[in-house]
């Protein structure tokens, strides 16, 4: 008998097919947990797959999560893929998509931007490209190469 | 074609066809440019001149652009005597700035620093030079002055010579060239060469640049040689500055070797990377450069302060 290593949700959000080692950058990104949230969360890393040979699994109880907040999870996981649960059962399943512009997320890597200094702003980058993301910060129009390590 | 109240942030932001009505808007001002006509077109107008970096050429060309259009200038020059020494931010003196006044020109050592003033005031910004970023007007006063000597770009070979890599012109400059169709050859030292990025935006829009780093070869056939200061002031490291810093001379002996109707462009200040001697030949052409921003700028703040007809 298959052996689960995480029990399957009654109700909430299954963060599927996002690229090994990833996850806790994912719940960063979500903001999950949340301060004073009661809902279980749980993180399955390396978990073995057909499509990607390894990923990662997220599982959010009891909270179903809008796509919208859910999309900006594609700047590290542009294959993931979100599964609303509702006993037991999946009712909706979506892939992640960039939504058009990415706001207070990541810093901009270029030390003498703007949005680097004391200014009452976020930092705001636009989405040039979806899969392999590529963002274009909105004030210096610098490109960061390597996104995971700018998250804020 | 909307000019009114639009902020002038980087040249990007305009269609081909909205550069040459600038260009085009800019030719009628000479004689009001020269003081041999007045013009009242921005009366009761205010100009706010924040400059919280050194300039002389682009702070007194737009001022005395707004000048020669009747309108009146307004201005911190230096941050030492302004509320930003006690530590305000850029968007408490814009929005103050923005209350006092019709139009905000502004000149910050940081990258986006235009576009954050922008989205703080109501009234149009126009970008002065943002750190290593957009310098808008610059680049459109350099497009005026070789449609103006040249009749065309398109086909022209021009040469980016210098630091391209931290120098703020040249960036905003061959993407504008190679909108228009020039032929371009950057020429620097390895350590300062045109960023990939502008390369590829070039590649984009059609263009071909060569990059090299012997001036000599590059200088035969070209048309235009566009020259640049090495500038100190953006070097982290002034190691780096120190080995580079003199690596190009334009002089006599090396306009020898160019067309004899190729025109020299500078876009000032230069230490030593022209030397005086070229001033009097016919090559050089920086100094109506430099008196062609007064033009461009009056056009500009005519088009977006919706200046009377005259």
């Amino acid at each position: 008998m298959k052996e689960l290593r995480v029990q399957p949700i009654k109700n909430g959000t299954v963060i599927d097919h996002i690229p090994a080692g990833m996850a806790l950058k994912v719940l960063h990104i979500l903001g999950i947990p949340h301060k004073g949230a009661e809902s279980i969360v749980s993180v399955a890393m390396n978990v073995r797959s057909k499509i990607m040979g390894k990923k990662d699994i997220v599982k959010v109880e009891d909270r179903e999560l809008e796509p919208k907040e859910v999309d900006k999870i594609a700047l590290i996981a542009p294959r993931a893929t979100i599964n609303i649960i509702r006993d037991y059962e999946v009712v909706e399943k979506h892939r992640v998509k960039l939504p058009k512009e990415v706001i207070g997320i990541l810093k901009c890597p270029n030390p003498t931007c703007i949005s680097n200094s004391n200014e009452p702003i976020e930092s705001r980058f636009i989405v040039i490209n979806d899969n392999p993301p590529r963002l274009r910060c909105y004030y210096c129009e610098r490109e960061p190469d390597d996104i995971a390590s700018r998250i804020i | 074609m909307e000019f009114r109240n639009r902020d002038i942030i980087s040249i990007k932001d305009f269609s081909k066809e909205e550069i040459l009505h600038i260009i085009k808007t800019a030719k009628k001002f000479i004689p009001f440019a020269e003081g041999k006509k007045y013009s009242d077109a921005l009366r009761g107008k205010i100009l706010s001149s924040l400059f919280f970096e050194p300039s002389t050429r682009t702070r007194l060309s737009f001022e005395s652009a707004m000048h020669r259009l009747g309108g009146s200038v307004i201005g911190v020059v230096e941050t030492t005597t302004s509320s930003v020494k006690k530590g305000e931010t850029l968007s408490d003196t814009v929005r103050m700035a923005d209350a006092y006044s019709d139009v905000i020109v502004l000149r910050h050592s940081q990258e986006g620093a235009a576009r954050l003033a922008a989205e703080f005031a109501e009234h149009p910004v126009i970008n002065a030079g943002d750190g290593a970023g957009h310098h808008p007007t610059q680049c459109l006063l350099d497009l005026f002055t070789i449609l103006n000597e040249k009749k065309r770009i398109e086909g022209l070979n021009i040469v980016l010579l210098g630091d391209l890599k931290y120098g703020r012109t040249v960036h905003s400059l061959a993407y504008a060239l190679a909108l228009f169709g020039a032929n371009l050859t950057f020429v620097s030292p390895k350590t300062l060469e045109m960023p990939k990025e502008v390369v590829k935006e070039c590649k984009n829009l059609g263009a071909k640049p060569k990059s090299t780093t012997v001036l000599e070869k590059a200088i035969k056939d070209a048309d235009v040689l566009y020259v640049t200061r090495i500038q100190k002031e953006r070097f982290p490291d002034p190691e780096e500055y120190n080995k580079v810093a003199s690596s190009y001379r334009v002089d006599l002996s090396l306009l020898s070797k160019a067309k004899r109707n190729m025109i020299v462009m500078h876009p000032l200040p230069r230490v030593t990377e022209i030397a005086p001697e070229v001033d009097k030949t016919p090559h050089a052409v920086y100094f109506k450069q430099a008196f062609n921003g007064i033009l461009v700028r009056m056009a500009i703040l005519h088009l977006i302060l919706g200046g009377k007809t005259r």
